[in-house]
């Protein structure tokens, strides 16, 4: 019979509609705006709708999720803040579409590199978001942020002040990495005092 | 890893004696053939070894050897290792090489970008126009003489950049603040532009015809480059007799963002995340492509780990791929996005798993020489299991019960667009292009790479060529591609998932890689010279979207007007890739 | 913009008409209509169209804005969505698909190749930024912006939408109309006839 395949096609989609309004019922309301329903509306199981109701609702987010870059800084005992960016420049140099550019501190009467960022700029009408700065970083430094809403009227070129974020930040949007890195850091550290306690 | 191509035993100095030498060059193999006998050879290799498929054709500029260098990549349809070979001509204006049309068909477009990029003009080629760039362009832009506009540095990194790196935007430098640059003597207000009087000129080679004393017309039309079903930024531009199309010829270059200059720029590194954006829908496949061609420079493994993790993301791309393209071929074909958006769900829950393992949607950037980026995090296993084991398999099967027989379906795509098999494989065809048309050649039993010789999967094939095979071809192997992945997740063994530390400087030993790939579009391939510095002397990409448009023309001339977009939906192509 | 800030224009409504009268001003009105119905050009650049594409369908749902009704002619759309890396070759088509859309128009750049020349910028054939042509509204960073951060950045449009005044705004001024720019021309690299008498006189 002729129009039967569209028949067909007509009864997925029919099909498709249902299935909606069965999961409405099934979930109680519970379906929008519960982070359960949006987990279930992201899983093998989702049925019917599928919207996310951006802004109201969001997608979670992985740990792994990358967007612009951004510098952490450690707290101080009074409250100040400790980049641990050390301006070794692994960072501009690994940098795919070179948008990193940093200069270093220098100690003004001996004219030695203070392990200091002195201006730290990124581009972020150049960056790509590939992620490479934060994966060579020696130093936890440079991290992929997890903050994606930055529309803007103008132009965006990153400083060092809009750049730096803090430690805790980085340990809230990536827990699992953050716990890692502080591990290996400490044990870093337990090592290179027990040999220092050592050679005294 | 494969192991390099045994070319070796078949000797090739006897077939024209004097004219064809081996490549003596360390690290590098196959031959050199001399310029005048070049299409002779090409026949030969063709008829009497079975060489029947020419996939890639490039130029090198080797500047401090006063030479220019075309490079051939021949194949047998029937499978095995690369043959190469190459004509060496030396580096003063005009650059004649033969034109190898009149052989292969499929190197039309891939000779005009040699001519575009490098200047070398192909003797006997029938329609030698500029294809990236326009007509009218200042110089070619490949070659190593040749600076843009905003030129820092040979190579990267940039000294600007660090201890003293005080920010400058590349427009500053330049003295009209913007990326241009101008021969000298320049004035812009007696500047006729050329146009697209070479495009018409090479559209309009055939008669009018008279009927009962009335002359018949033809009309061009243009597609695009904006235009809702060319699939991005591409121009079709297409000669009428009535309805029906006379002649065609595919536009491009709109989207051409000079990846290979900029990758002969970057470190070998930082090429790999600008491999992302060649085939913007399919990342992963391409990311495996580069890295494959590299770890054959540096004659590296990868771990057991790695090589499933490899697997299984590329053949999710697969997926993710062939969701996007028959969704636009649907449309193309008549629906209005229903199907689309069926299909764009499951790519979402797919681009969830790419998300949480590599970091980005489309971006993954996630493969890196000796292995992979970081393992799988926690959980997305599961996920991945849910996906391949229970909802895909339903969802495929619900989009083969939606459209297949749909009547509307059926009667735009049965006999339309027809790619006989030997037109295919004369066209360089490649990809569910190539297997549609019966063909059934896919690099990953032809010349198994990483570990796909461990699986159990089909080749797809179909016999008719036309676009309604190739949708089911497209339908089939994402059935096939969960197959992969199944067997894959099952044979999942733990342990390191990279070879060494990671190091964002690798040492690449000098000589010449070929490696490829089954992506989803075809055989993408990376043609990487190294002389052994940071960054690659030549970066080539062989774009399966770009030559499967070769046949494009051939495969309209003769149809409706309206089948124009329902032919391309059918090759599938991305702009990103065609243009680079 | 909520129903109820349309409905608060700071008159007092009498008690025995209240709920049959509604006071607005006309800015509000105005805008309310135009900013959650803002039609977008059907045009994809590179990859962040497909991004865009992603944003259309079923997850993240452009019509919960009003914004599902992408037109394929300019002469119908309000909103130029700059989704990719733009180059020299597509410069004239993309200035002369601006000037044919009508007033009034937005320009969108989406992702760092259209905002300023993102990770190809040092190519020979792309463009720093498309506002070096044409004025540009909302700037999205991002390669690619995930479809949530192309929504928020269309949620920043409709606040400048929001903000405009039937009185100042740029389409009902008297005079010469500003909006129309001209069409940069292919020579031997990119000309853009504003910039004509700089090129003459520069020396090679």
């Amino acid at each position: 019979m002729y129009g039967k395949g569209i028949l067909k096609g007509l009864g997925v989609t029919l099909k498709r509609y249902i299935d909606t309004y069965i999961d409405d019922i099934r979930w109680m309301g519970k379906r929008y705006y519960k982070s359960e329903g949006i987990a279930h509306r992201s899983s093998k199981d989702a049925r019917g709708i599928f919207t996310i109701q951006y802004p109201e609702e969001k997608v979670p987010v992985p740990e792994e999720f990358r967007f612009i870059p951004f510098l952490v800084y450690d707290d101080g005992e009074n409250g100040e803040h400790i980049l641990r960016c050390t301006s070794c420049g692994i960072c501009p140099k690994v940098c795919p579409p070179q948008c990193i550019w940093i200069t270093r501190t220098t100690n003004p009467a001996t004219g030695r590199p203070i392990p200091d960022p002195a201006e730290f700029y990124i581009d972020a009408d150049i960056c790509m978001n590939c992620g490479l700065c934060a994966e060579y970083c020696p130093f936890d430094a440079i991290k992929m942020d997890h903050d994606y809403e930055l529309a803007s009227f103008a132009r965006n070129i990153l400083n060092l002040q809009s750049l730096s974020k803090s430690a805790s930040y980085y340990e809230g949007i990536r827990p699992i990495n953050a716990t890692k890195e502080n591990r290996a850091r400490d044990a870093k550290l337990a090592a290179r005092a027990a040999a220092g306690v050592k050679a005294e | 890893m494969t192991t390099p191509a045994p070319v070796e035993t078949l000797d090739l100095s006897t077939l024209l004696p004097g004219f064809v030498t081996t490549d003596t060059r360390p690290g590098y193999s196959g031959w050199v053939v001399d310029k005048n006998h070049l299409v002779e050879f090409a026949s030969k290799l063709r008829d009497e070894f079975g060489y029947d498929l020419l996939t890639s054709v490039t130029g090198v500029d080797y500047l401090p050897d006063d030479k220019m260098e075309v490079v051939y990549h021949a194949f047998k349809t029937t499978g095995g290792p690369v043959l190469n070979y190459k004509v060496q001509v030396p580096r003063q204006d005009p650059i004649e090489v033969p034109s190898l049309v009149s052989v292969y068909p499929g190197v039309e477009l891939q000779e005009r970008e040699i001519w575009d990029l490098f200047g070398i003009i192909f003797t006997g080629h029938p329609d030698l126009r500029r294809i990236l760039m326009w007509e009218g362009f200042e110089g070619h832009p490949l070659r190593k003489d040749w600076k843009e506009a905003y030129f820092e540095e040979e190579s990267k990194p940039f000294k600007s950049r660090w201890p003293d790196g005080k920010i400058v935007q590349a427009e500053n430098n330049n003295k009209f603040s913007d990326n241009i640059a101008y021969p000298a003597g320049f004035d812009p207000e007696k500047w006729i532009p050329e146009g697209e009087d070479a495009l018409y000129g090479s559209l309009a080679k055939y008669e009018y015809t008279s009927q009962d004393g009335i002359k018949n017309d033809h009309i061009v039309v243009n597609l695009g480059p904006q235009h809702p079903s060319t699939h991005g930024v591409f121009r079709v531009s297409a000669v009428l007799d009535g309805e029906i199309i006379a002649n065609l010829k595919p536009v491009m270059g709109y989207l051409h963002r000079n990846h290979e200059k900029i990758g002969e720029r970057n470190t070998f590194l930082q090429n790999m995340p600008y491999t992302d954006r060649l085939d913007y829908l399919s990342s992963l496949s391409n990311n495996f492509g580069y890295a494959l061609t590299v770890e054959k420079l540096m004659n590296i493994e990868v771990p057991e780990r790695a090589e499933y993790i490899r697997v299984i993301m590329a053949e999710l791309t697969r997926i993710t791929n062939h969701c996007m393209a028959l969704g636009a071929l649907f449309n193309d074909l008549g629906t209005f996005f229903t199907p689309l958006i069926y299909l764009l769900e499951e790519r979402e829950l797919i681009l969830d798993i790419f998300e949480a393992v590599t970091g980005s949607r489309m971006m993954c950037n996630y493969f890196r020489f000796g292995g992979v980026a970081r393992d799988f995090p926690e959980g997305i296993l599961e996920k991945i299991k849910g996906l391949v084991f229970e909802r895909l398999p339903k969802k495929i099967d619900e989009i083969d019960r939606f459209m297949s027989d749909n009547e509307i379906i059926r009667s735009r795509g049965i006999g339309q667009g027809i790619l006989t098999a030997e037109d295919a494989i004369r066209f360089s065809a490649t990809g569910p292009l190539l297997r549609a048309s019966g063909v059934p050649y896919d690099v990953r039993r032809a010349d198994p790479y990483s570990i796909y010789d461990r699986f159990d999967f089909d080749i797809v094939v179909r016999q008719n060529g036309d676009i309604y095979d190739r949708y089911m071809v497209r339908l089939e192997e994402m059935r096939q591609s969960v197959r992969i992945i199944q067997q894959a997740i099952k044979g999942l063994p733990v342990g390191e998932f990279q070879t060494g530390k990671p190091q964002y400087q690798v040492r690449v030993p000098a000589g010449e890689s070929y490696g490829r790939v089954e992506s989803p579009k075809g055989e993408l391939a990376f043609y990487v010279i190294s002389t052994g510095k940071p960054s690659p002397w030549r970066y080539h990409v062989r774009a399966p979207s770009f030559i499967n448009l070769t046949p494009y023309g051939h495969m309209c001339v003769g149809q409706k007007i309206a089948d124009i977009v329902a032919i391309l939906g059918s090759i599938d192509i991305v702009l990103g890739e065609v243009d680079r | 913009m909520d129903v109820k800030d349309i409905n608060t224009p700071g008159y007092e409504i009498p008690e025995e008409i209240e709920g049959q009268v509604a006071i607005t001003t006309l800015d509000k009105i105005y805008n309310w209509g135009r900013s959650a119905s803002v039609w977008p050009l059907m045009f994809a650049l590179a990859c962040c169209g497909i991004e865009y594409i992603c944003a259309q369908a079923s997850r993240f749902d452009l019509s919960r804005f009003g914004m599902e009704v992408t037109r394929p002619s300019p002469r119908q759309s309000d909103l130029m969505l700059v989704s990719g890396t733009v180059t020299k070759k597509m410069m004239p088509t993309i200035v002369r698909l601006y000037n044919q859309m009508p007033e009034p128009k937005y320009v969108i750049a989406m992702g760092s190749c259209a905002s300023g020349g993102g990770p190809f910028k040092e190519g020979y054939n792309v463009v720093s930024g498309i506002d070096r042509y044409i004025p540009v509204d909302v700037y999205i960073p991002g390669c690619p912006p995930t479809p949530q951060a192309l929504i928020n950045g269309l949620i920043k449009l409709q606040e400048k939408i929001s903000k405009q005044s039937i009185k100042t705004v740029r389409w009902y001024q008297k005079g010469e109309d500003q909006a129309s720019i001209p069409v940069p021309i292919l020579g031997p690299d990119l000309i853009d006839p504003r910039k004509i008498p700089l090129i003459k006189n520069h020396e090679a």
